[in-house]
């Protein structure tokens, strides 16, 4: 009862669209009740049984040969039916008969001899899990390829008829919704949703007269206007380029730690201007791959390489010089699985990967492609400034103000950044024992995991290039979804896949399997648009639907899969400072540059050194006090504080999706960063002779109308605060005096005062970094 | 209960699983277990295993991290032969292949050298000990002298990273963040891992915050750095111009408002959100108040010598590490640099041993008659040990001491750990170990031990692998247990 090797969504369409579809849900739905799951009526490999195995099984019966006990392995077609070594009569799993299938004998086991797992491993199925492995056995036991590694086809858009639905995702949507008997909310109000799109493309707060002019807009394409006028926004390019400097570990240091500084920050400034120029995913992706071995590269193609070279350099005097090397071109491997694949090849360095079918050997074949490139471990210390002999191009002034216009670089002196050159000699490529790089083992050819889609030498070059192109093939079963989902993650705060850096065995299955195809498919379809894409989705009704949960919602459906409801996601840590300086009126527009070392507290850098490279915060002044987030400073082995306190990437090696907490140190940033009583101060000057301050400052930072409530308690504090301080003008005076942005002279320091801690209330509101 | 978890349990499922990072090592969890198939994570058996997995020795952990890696052969670890065979060359056989690091791989000659310091034994174990170190002498019948730590890591970065995180890779969970997602907090107006720097004299290697991160764990579980300046915790203070009084109104009206949000959206974030706020508050009284070494008793100052009264210092951290850890604190790591005598050790590691020494045993002693040192361990040592041989020029006067990772010793005490004891033995050239060797692993694996947690229970899946702190090693020590 062996099934086809290769599932296409077509059959699993036709299992979502029918029969599948209530079971899929019925299960989704069970598993974040608190209740016992129900059984489906048709248990499904994929989404029921794999799981299960992967989680549990794989570690010693999957695909890491090594570990693998009784020569026995679960998670192959032809293992699932094999017969048992030993017993050659028996077999691991038979179709339709439980009772004759010697792995459900063994899970379902009472005796601790026989169960498995077994009680050592600290694992343990539930009965649940044991029910559903017997009626999937009863069923056929019926196998299916990995859901990821099939390529993402064509579906059929479902059609409700509904009015709520503005375009095809609505419609996939919705069809989950009405299967768990779930209402999609109503569209948003119009300030929250204007916030709430500034926030997702621009990463900017709207100001008084934008919420003005799209408030008075009536006509029917207002939102649609304002859509695209962000994506045509300067500043578009920046919000888009944090998530991606998460993917490639920028950092301004070298890591380790005499953690010395480094200038990437011109190809930081290239992925801005490849977003705001809307370059096509896959022509972004083969010039950072590949842009120096494309036919006559220029420096852009060259600078774009930079993303390979993202990665720690050690200058610890000592180290061993090889030893090294081969963490560099790990972690770009490491990195490649994740960014564009989704894939834990960081599993498969010292041993087979256990879940997913990454071979040890794959491993190196795929390390080849960046075992080529010119380089050294070890250079020289701290003090030589030439880590790791690495190619560089050099930025003349020309270069400014020709192909690489987009680098906002104001001095004469010379820039150098590294980017990548594959050496003359070819570099033969070792499989290394247990991942040691002093132990190397048989020489492996250039290649790419077979079984999720091997590498044709016929039709890739045996480089980069050729590594890239395969990254981009139509036939390629990861590339387009990953990119969507994490897409989609942006804006809704959870991924369609929720584990977007892993589409493994062990990765969670999609709760919109056909949308997250069809979405995919649309993508490549139309030229790899990233900007086509976003429109598509934050012009969907999905999106623009209210926040407000109802009690019933988040009873049933707690994590919002099912997207009843639009999220309420904090901003990121950027994002957060970005609100507060463009609330106030402080912030510097200026794109790009070298980064910036704003307010920190003092010591910091200071106390946690080594003594050499970076020893010192020399805090910048003026402008550079007022830029944005993605433009600090990071210094990998002293990340700037209070970014992280709010979950940023500390850019140790490549992270696709941040933590998301709520904890008090994020309240002490909040309440007590000079930067955010700073603008709190700014904003008060330029507001407290207007007779609507309260109104407005609520607005700004708010982003809508306040309540009469919210007015009336905002003016009752500001009055009590005024009188606090006309009694005590030496605290008003210090209150006042915060911040090196330029003062304004305010007769009524009371009132001024008092006016800050209004503002800084509404800035510590929680509605104020969050978007709803 | 944890107030961290106390907030969230107020919340919801909602993040159910990132949330469960938040001390999971409570029964009230438990009646929230899913039959969760979907995500099928590991820390649905985390919490039905129950934490802590058995009845702890020790609740609260004090590492007194002394960071460069201090010399075994000028302290803990006595061995004369080094002193009669001083200037001759390390023999082939006893290097065997050991991988050298840069800095003396081109050295031409490796001669040996024995301690320029004076060794005695003291206590029940009659364990020798250098002159350097006479209060940890005096309190050494409390000691464990652990004389056979080991790494594979050569160099500082890696060697610590392994150290802290389990694994010489970057991005992993340090161990007090581990400790703080399993057992969560003891006072709720602390974080549950503290950290403490200092410097010494002597030639120092970097500490940086990546080594108190929380790697994959949610980020409540970073390591809180207490500093010595007027600001003991980052963004603690008001801003000037704010009174105790005005906060607390603004902490009130900000509650009101944001009641109101809760009204209107129905997102229990919000509330969690409030309540962080309160969390906040309080530790602007609480920590400023643990943080004030001034009304300490004169024994006390006594004993950890006049240098805890001077902020910054290693006395006056240790000190406070006493007073976080009586309060509830779960973890206090310490650092002090100043330990990497490549050269010039006769004249730094006096310095280094005059600066830690006294304060180090006067913890000890402190605990003790405090009646905390039962339920507490101390930890002192390294990241690795120093070559037998000499780095740079040899002379009578001086020399210089290269990175071993083959064996260092580390001292614990109290916490369920057997006092007056010397475990493990290295040879008569401290180069290699011949009997009982402990690698970090093993070492992790008994600290957790001691905390009531199986290290191949406590668990974190991230990224389709189930992590731990003991990677995929670790034997607990039987011998060392009390």
């Amino acid at each position: 009862m062996a099934a086809q090797g290769k599932v296409n969504w077509l059959t699993l369409s036709v299992i979502f669209a029918s029969v599948g579809t209530v079971a899929l849900i019925a299960f989704l739905l069970t598993q974040k009740s608190p209740a016992a799951a129900s059984m489906p009526k048709t248990v499904d490999y994929n989404f029921h049984i794999r799981p299960i195995l992967s989680d549990r099984c794989f570690k010693c019966h999957g695909p890491d040969a090594r570990q693998r006990k009784a020569n026995l392995r679960l998670d192959t077609e032809e293992g699932l039916y094999a017969a048992l070594k030993d017993n050659p009569s028996e077999h691991v799993f038979v179709a339709g008969d439980p009772g004759k299938s010697e792995a459900f004998r063994r899970i379902a086991s009472q005796d601790t001899s026989v169960l498995m797992p077994p009680p050592s491993s600290n694992l343990k199925l539930s009965q649940h899990e044991i029910d559903l492995i017997e009626k999937w056995i009863a069923q056929g036991a019926v196998y299916k390829k990995h859901w990821a590694f099939v390529p993402p086809q064509e579906t059929t858009v479902p059609k409700s008829g509904s009015d709520w639905v503005v375009n095809e995702i609505d419609e996939f949507v919705l069809a989950q919704l009405d299967n768990v008997d779930l209402e999609p909310n109503e569209e948003a109000d119009r300030e929250r949703l204007l916030k709430r799109v500034y926030l997702d493309l621009i990463g900017l707060p709207p100001t008084l007269e934008q919420q003005d002019a799209f408030l008075a807009d009536q006509s029917d394409n207002a939102y649609e206007k304002v859509v695209d006028a962000l994506l045509a926004n300067k500043h578009y390019g920046e919000k888009m380029a944090i998530q991606w400097l998460d993917v490639a570990r920028y950092a301004d240091t070298h890591g380790y730690q005499d953690d010395g500084l480094r200038t990437m920050w011109p190809w930081r400034d290239w992925v801005i201007h490849a977003f705001n120029e809307n370059y096509p995913y896959d022509k972004f992706v083969r010039w950072q791959l590949a842009g120096d071995l494309m036919p006559d590269p220029n420096k852009e193609m060259l600078l774009a390489t930079g993303f390979n070279r993202n990665h720690k350099i050690t200058q610890e005097g000592g180290v061993i010089d090889e030893e090294y090397r081969i963490e560099y071109v790990t972690d770009r491997t490491n990195t490649f699985g994740k960014a564009f694949l989704a894939l834990t090849f960081e599993c498969a360095k010292c041993h087979d990967h256990k879940y997913d079918p990454i071979s040890q050997k794959e491993y190196f074949s795929t390390f080849a492609f960046f075992n080529q490139v010119a380089e050294k471990g070890y250079q020289g210390d701290i003090y030589s400034g030439t880590a790791a002999d690495v190619p560089r191009i050099s930025i003349k002034k020309e270069d400014i103000e020709g192909i690489l216009d987009f680098v906002n670089k104001k001095d004469s002196g010379l820039l150098n950044v590294m980017i990548m050159r594959d050496s003359n000699v070819f570099r033969p490529t070792h499989l290394l024992s247990r991942g040691a790089y002093d132990a190397p083992a048989e020489v492996v050819p250039m290649g790419t995991p077979d079984r999720i889609l091997g590498f044709d030498t016929t039709q890739f070059s045996k480089n980069r290039l050729g590594l890239a192109n395969w990254v981009l093939d139509e036939t390629n079963p990861l590339t387009s979804r990953v990119f969507v989902n994490r897409t989609w993650e942006q804006l809704f705060g959870r991924g369609i896949v929720k584990t977007s850096g892993d589409f493994g065995m062990q990765g969670e299955l999609p709760s919109h399997p056909e949308l997250l195809d069809w979405l995919a498919v649309d993508f490549v379809k139309n030229g790899w648009d990233i900007k086509r894409l976003i429109k598509q989705i934050v012009m969907s009704g999905t999106y623009r639907q209210s926040s407000v949960v109802s009690k019933e919602k988040l009873a049933r459906d707690p994590e919002n899969i099912y997207l009843s409801h639009a999220p309420r996601i904090r901003l990121t840590a950027e994002l957060s400072r970005d609100l507060v300086l463009a609330s106030s009126g402080e912030l510097t527009e200026e794109i790009g540059g070298p980064s910036v070392k704003p307010y920190q507290p003092k010591g910091i850098w200071e106390v946690a050194t080594s003594g050499r490279g970076l020893t010192r915060y020399n805090q910048d002044h003026d402008d550079k006090l007022y830029r944005r987030g993605l433009y600090t400073f990071i210094k990998r082995t002293v990340p700037p504080p209070s970014l992280l306190v709010f979950d940023a990437s500390n850019r140790d090696q490549c992270e696709v999706r941040r933590l998301r907490t709520n904890t008090p140190l994020q309240a002490l940033v909040m309440m007590n960063d000079p930067q955010v009583n700073e603008a709190a101060r700014v904003l008060a000057e330029s507001l407290i002779n207007d007779e609507d301050k309260i109104e407005k400052a609520f607005r700004l930072i708010i982003c809508r109308k306040a309540s009469n409530k919210e007015i009336d308690i905002l003016s009752k504090y500001f009055e009590e605060e005024k009188k606090t301080f006309t009694s005590n003008v030496a605290d008003a005076d210090k209150l006042i005096s915060i911040g090196e942005f330029k003062h304004q002279k305010i007769e009524d320091k009371a009132g001024l005062a008092a006016m800050i801690e209004v503002i800084m209330t509404i800035y510590n509101m929680e509605e104020a970094i969050v978007k709803s | 209960m944890n107030p961290f978890l106390e907030n969230k349990l107020n919340v919801n499922r909602r993040h159910f699983l990132g949330k469960l990072s938040l001390g999971i090592g409570s029964a009230a969890l438990g009646s929230l277990l899913i039959p969760d198939l979907f995500s099928s994570s590991g820390d649905d058996q985390a919490l039905a295993a129950g934490l802590p997995h058995f009845a702890p020795k020790a609740k609260r952990i004090i590492y007194l991290h002394q960071n460069g890696a201090p010399s075994q052969l000028e302290s803990f670890d006595y061995k004369p032969l080094l002193n009669k065979m001083a200037g001759q060359e390390l023999p082939e056989s006893i290097r065997n292949g050991q991988r050298l690091t840069g800095m003396t791989s081109d050295q031409k000659k490796f001669p040996l050298v024995g301690s320029y310091f004076k060794f005695a034994q003291y206590g029940k174990s009659g364990a020798w000990i250098s002159e350097l170190f006479p209060h940890l002498a005096s309190v050494v019948d409390d000691l464990c002298i652990i004389k056979t730590l080991h790494t594979e890591a050569i160099n500082h970065d890696p060697a610590l990273t392994f150290m802290q995180t389990g694994a010489q890779q970057g991005n992993r969970p340090s161990m007090g963040a581990w400790l703080s997602y399993g057992l969560g907090s003891d006072n709720k107006n602390l974080p549950a891992f503290c950290v403490l720097l200092s410097r010494g004299k002597g030639n120092g290697q970097g500490v940086y915050s990546k080594l108190w991160t929380n790697g994959f764990l949610d980020s409540i579980h970073q390591g809180v750095q207490f500093s010595s300046s007027e600001e003991p915790v980052l963004y603690l203070n008001d801003p000037s111009g704010i009174t105790k009084e005005g906060r607390r109104k603004m902490l009130d009206k900000l509650s009101e408002l944001n009641s109101m949000g809760y009204e209107e959206f129905g997102d229990p974030e919000i509330q969690t959100k409030v309540q962080q706020y309160e969390m906040a508050y309080r530790m602007q009284t609480s920590v400023p108040e643990i943080t004030d070494l001034s009304k300490e008793p004169d024994h006390i100052i006594k004993m950890y010598g006049p240098d805890c009264l001077m902020p910054g210092t290693y006395a006056a951290n240790v000190l406070l590490a006493r007073k976080l850890s009586e309060s509830g604190v779960r973890f206090v790591q310490i650092y002090h640099q100043g330990w990497d005598q490549h050269g010039n050790l006769v004249g730094e590691m006096p310095m280094q041993a005059r600066d830690t020494d006294r304060a180090s045993a006067a913890l000890i002693t402190d605990l003790k008659q405090r009646g905390l040192l039962d339920e507490t361990l101390v930890v002192w040592g390294g990241e690795f040990g120093r070559t037998n041989y000499c780095q740079g020029d040899l002379s009578k006067e001086n020399y210089g001491r290269d990175h071993h990772p083959r064996c260092y010793t580390v001292l614990m005490a109290g916490g369920g750990i057997k006092p007056g004891i010397v475990y493990g033995e290295t040879d008569d050239f401290g180069y290699n170990i011949v009997k009982d060797p402990v690698h970090i692993n093993d070492f992790h694996a008994t600290i957790l031990n001691r905390m009531g947690l199986d290290h191949e229970k406590l668990t974190f899946k991230h990224l389709g692998r189930r992590y731990r702190l003991t990677d995929v090693g670790g034997k607990i020590v039987p011998a060392i247990l009390a």
